[in-house]
């Protein structure tokens, strides 16, 4: 939707969940050891520590866990976090929808949408 | 604790064009100093946060001229100063110190300068994942805000009810920014920048500041200034691991309850509170994660002027906070400090004076409600 940040966010140890986005996979990461999920992916486990942390690929199916709509700005539009299915909780936008009808709870299912600058980023769309 | 507040000043000033940063700093150190009777030679330890120019406290220590043994320059966003309050009297506890100077001042309002939720960095780990989907400072309070209405059906005339509160008491601070009192229906019909956060749902932009100036307990009696002391300091700080995600809940459980140990008190014996006001719900969550009332009560607490000195169930933020008073440098922490210990030795307005007050709260959050912030809270007593 925006970008300003200052120079490549894409850390080393993060490529694959950027490369997978570029082919419509969103992948979240898991601990193999006390098996919790985290989000924003780090190469440890921020519950348990452990360095033996697995990409997996999620259902893209989740709730909206919160949301915001912006509607100042040039082009509208709502921010929120969404809980997958596998347990992350994950910041997002909700897009493809009337911005008014949108309810905490609601189920939702990601869209794979382009920011201005080309990249790859996965929003949601609330389902029937 | 054995430390005491001996000196507190807020610049008056709400708009500095004809004044650089530092500066500021320096006139808020100058005006701590004289409400203390002390000298700048009298200070040995100094705390400041990014506010201040320069490396930590390298440049200030450097312009203000002084010769601290200790300084600190611990970072948790608007809220530092009370961090500093905490570690300025562990310090004169260790014996590291014996007057401790805390500075915050800024000019936004001359600059132009708007608020961020983040470091716009490459190197910060959560950027990629959040600024890329349009997250700005007021929308992430606003995720925090729609949670707790939907877990406890919060709404926007009860947050509403606590910029009017706290507009009622802007009204007798003649240098308040804003100081003409508000209805519900004007905070719910201006403009709404994050839904459910309307513009005067958010705090001021102001230039200024403020300083404090904590003492050894032999320095504090030799001065002729009521004595303050800090009876109780912690700090936390909460952010979320993306599973089992709260936002509806902060640091300021943990903060809280440290300084209440120290204290040796309870919530109930509390008489005023000066909580960090960037948003109304900055405060509804801080009077719920402090004990006031139970998780999900904060709104029937705040609503009908819960929050106004002299009726209302808390008195909360009598210099117009940062609501309406001042939110110097996007940072109000040392507000929340300058009004308590104005309520101690009974200095506030007397419109908003609580009467015979002798154990009161400040507590800040810095950082962003319901993602990674830190909370600290103090607790002061006049002898």
């Amino acid at each position: 939707m925006m970008t300003n940040i200052v120079g490549d966010v894409n850390f080393p140890e993060n490529q694959e969940y950027w490369e997978a986005l570029e082919k419509n996979k969103l992948l979240i990461k898991r601990c193999t050891e006390c098996r919790k999920p985290h989000h924003y992916p780090r190469a440890h486990c921020p519950f348990c520590g452990s360095v033996a942390t697995a990409w997996e690929l999620s259902s893209g199916d989740g709730e909206i866990y919160s949301f915001t709509m912006i509607e100042h700005r040039a082009v509208p539009y709502c921010l929120a976090y969404v809980t997958l299915d596998e347990g992350p909780t994950v910041m997002t936008n909700l897009v493809d929808c009337e911005l008014h009808a949108i309810e905490i709870g609601a189920r939702v299912r990601v869209v794979f949408k382009r920011d201005a600058d080309g990249r790859a980023l996965a929003m949601f769309t609330p389902v029937q | 604790m054995t430390s005491f507040v001996v000196g507190a000043f807020e610049h008056p000033t709400r708009l500095a064009s004809d004044k650089s940063t530092a500066m500021l700093h320096a006139e808020v150190a100058a005006g701590a100093l004289a409400d203390a009777g002390l000298n700048l030679s009298d200070i040995d330890g100094y705390f400041c946060a990014g506010d201040a120019p320069g490396v930590g406290p390298l440049s200030m220590v450097e312009y203000l001229g002084i010769n601290p043994r200790f300084v600190d320059s611990s970072e948790i966003g608007g809220s530092s100063p009370i961090v500093h309050l905490q570690k300025a009297a562990l310090a004169i506890d260790a014996g590291l110190c014996n007057v401790a100077l805390i500075t915050q001042a800024g000019r936004p309002r001359a600059e132009g300068d708007l608020p961020e939720s983040a470091v716009r960095n490459a190197n910060v780990p959560e950027n990629g994942f959040e600024l890329p989907y349009g997250l700005f400072l007021a929308a992430s309070y606003a995720l925090a805000t729609r949670r707790h209405m939907y877990e406890y059906g919060t709404t926007s005339e009860q947050l509403a009810w606590i910029k009017v509160a706290i507009s009622q008491h802007a009204q007798h601070n003649s240098n308040a920014r804003l100081q003409t009192p508000v209805t519900v229906e004007e905070v719910l019909a201006s403009p709404m920048i994050a839904d459910p956060l309307h513009r005067l749902d958010c705090c001021v932009i102001t230039d200024g500041g403020g300083a404090v100036i904590v003492a050894r307990e032999e320095v504090a009696r030799s001065l002729r200034r009521p004595l303050v002391k800090i009876k109780g300091a912690d700090h936390a700080v909460g952010y979320q691991r993306g599973f089992d995600v709260d936002v509806t809940r902060t640091a300021g459980i943990a903060s809280g309850r440290g300084a209440y140990q120290q204290a040796g008190i309870t919530p109930s014996d509390i008489q005023y509170l000066s909580t960090y006001d960037s948003f109304t719900a900055t405060v509804l969550f801080a009077i719920e994660d402090l004990g006031f009332c139970e998780k999900g009560e904060g709104g029937r607490f705040v609503e009908h002027v819960g929050l106004l000195s002299g009726t209302g169930r808390l008195p909360v933020n009598t210099d117009g906070g940062g609501l309406c008073n001042n939110h110097p440098a996007h940072r109000g922490g040392i507000t929340k400090v300058i009004e308590t210990v104005r309520q101690l030795r009974e200095e506030a307005h007397p419109a908003v004076q609580v009467p015979n007050c002798t154990l009161a709260m400040s507590h800040g959050m810095g950082g962003v409600l319901g993602q990674r912030h830190g909370c600290a809270t103090a607790i002061m007593e006049r002898l």
